[in-house]
């Protein structure tokens, strides 16, 4: 399984590298996001500043739909998927796969609107430790119920509209404890941002044993 | 003759339409079988159903030993599909497209140089992104893959489309090689030429049956339409589907051959028992055309 995961995230990290859809198109699309947010609150500086954690979740969410229903376009627009199901690659492995590839260009992608963050919304990162925990425990939760269900979506009718319907109601647990997590790290609640964290960790458990153990069914379903 | 596929009144859906209505179908180990046939005829729906890919809904069914609608997940890896896309990702070049699919495989790396040289794919062409490339090919692009994975069954869904006449006397070259080394073929296409040229037997298709796809046995069984008819009355029957495609006039069957005379029922029992239960085999086949 793990080499299965290996193969499949090398060949979509390598797509990534030659395409640099990540880098060039979801990047600015996360920055665009925060700046619209910046707009409609500029005239409430505290107000920004407070909601920043909320805002850059929402925009990692954004870019995160994107992402992932990339990762599966990639593989049914020549009719790949096909190829897929030939192989002898295990289901699980190949979920674990794009998983992986999906969560890698999701943290580069925090780190970009962390950045954005910070300049834009002037917050000051703190906590280190539990924001590099969080954004890493909640990129490969935010890809793996992607990568699920946008393989659900990716044989029906009007995939493009229907992924982010479904996808972003499930990921609300994941926003929820994510944002508490930063609020606590950036010192703007009292609240025990590592009890959150350990509720983001459980979250993405879930999502990740969920995929393994479904993604051979959800494949046989495209 | 050794069978590598054996349908009979094979049944798929796509929803509510039907795919296949009744295929039945033999195809014989080391065989260029070529399905014929209109669009729609289910050539396609036929070839992914002999992939484990398309579900049967009812009928019998045996790919390499192995039922397809029970063992895909064990029948896939031994077939190669070529289909109307080429299953390439754009991004990657020729080399790395080959390269995935034979580590998808579990194979030795130096599989993909091997292939990727045998259809001409070399220099700086195996590292342009597929992408750039041209319909033709991609094409070749595709074939290398598969050829590298060197699967005992291959299925090919139009496979000449889009190559010029050099690399279509390439592709006949690489099929005719691999029944020559006792892998099976088989492939749908609208081309007469390739019958000709290619093909060790051609079937044709129409309105998701295939009119002469059954091997005579030695006891002298012809096609099997009689199956599909009674399959189709019985579809017809059924409730809130679609209307189905008329079916295909019955191809000349040879004279019948005379019935043997009915056994008595003692005589079945006893067979029953004698067969351990296997009653259906001790009928003769006759029986069941004729009906």
């Amino acid at each position: 399984m793990w080499r299965d995961a290996w193969v499949i995230a090398g060949k979509d990290l390598r797509i990534e590298a030659r395409s640099k859809v990540a880098l060039n198109q979801l990047g600015p699309y996360a920055i665009v996001v925060l700046l619209i947010f910046g707009f409609a609150f500029d005239q409430d500086r505290p107000l920004l500043t407070q909601a920043a954690p909320g805002l850059f979740w929402v925009g990692v969410v954004f870019s995160g739909v994107l992402a992932v229903q990339r990762s599966l376009g990639i593989e049914s627009a020549d009719g790949a998927l096909d190829n897929l199901r030939l192989s002898r690659l295990e289901p699980a492995g190949i979920f674990l796969g794009k998983t992986v590839a999906v969560a890698l260009q999701l943290v580069v992608l925090e780190l970009l609107l962390a950045f954005g963050v910070v300049v834009l919304f002037h917050s000051e990162l703190a906590g280190a430790g539990l924001l590099l925990a969080s954004g890493l425990v909640s990129a490969l939760g935010v890809a793996a119920a992607g990568v699920a269900y946008a393989t659900v979506s990716s044989g029906l009718r009007a995939r493009e509209t229907l992924l982010p319907l479904l996808l972003v109601p499930v990921l609300a647990p994941i926003v929820l404890s994510a944002t508490e997590a930063w609020r606590s790290a950036l010192g703007l609640s009292a609240a025990d941002g590592w009890r959150w964290l350990g509720l983001l960790s459980c979250f993405t458990a879930i999502y990740v044993a969920g995929g393994v153990v479904c993604f051979g069914s959800l494949m046989e379903e495209t | 003759m050794e069978l590598s596929a054996r349908f009979r009144s094979a049944v798929a859906f796509a929803g509510q339409y039907p795919l296949l209505a009744g295929a039945d179908l033999d195809v014989g180990t080391g065989e260029i079988l070529v399905l014929r046939g209109a669009n729609g005829a289910g050539k396609t729906s036929l070839l992914r159903a002999l992939a484990g890919l398309l579900p049967l809904f009812a009928g019998e069914a045996m790919v390499l030993g192995l039922d397809p609608t029970v063992d895909a997940r064990r029948l896939r890896p031994q077939v190669g599909l070529l289909g109307h896309h080429n299953g390439l990702y754009e991004e990657l070049s020729a080399e790395q497209n080959v390269r995935f699919a034979v580590a998808a495989a579990r194979l030795p790396k130096g599989r993909a140089g091997e292939a990727l040289d045998r259809v001409g794919l070399t220099g700086r062409l195996a590292s342009v992104p597929v992408a750039k490339l041209s319909a033709g090919q991609r094409r070749r692009v595709a074939l290398a893959a598969l050829l590298a994975r060197r699967p005992p069954l291959w299925l090919l869904d139009e496979p000449h489309a889009g190559l010029d006449a050099e690399n279509r006397e390439l592709l006949d070259q690489v099929l005719k090689e691999v029944a020559s080394f006792g892998g099976t073929v088989v492939l749908a296409s609208h081309d007469e030429r390739t019958w000709d040229a290619l093909a060790t037997r051609a079937v044709t298709m129409s309105g998701g049956a295939v009119l002469d796809g059954v091997l005579p046995t030695p006891e002298g069984s012809g096609p099997a339409m009689g199956q599909a008819v009674e399959l189709r009355k019985a579809l017809e029957g059924l409730e809130g589907l679609p209307d189905l495609p008329d079916l295909p006039d019955a191809p000349d069957l040879p004279d019948a051959p005379d019935l043997p005379d009915a056994p008595d029922v003692h005589d079945v029992h006893h067979v029953h028992e004698a067969t351990g239960g296997q009653l259906h085999q001790a009928v003769p086949e006759e029986v069941t055309n004729v009906a």
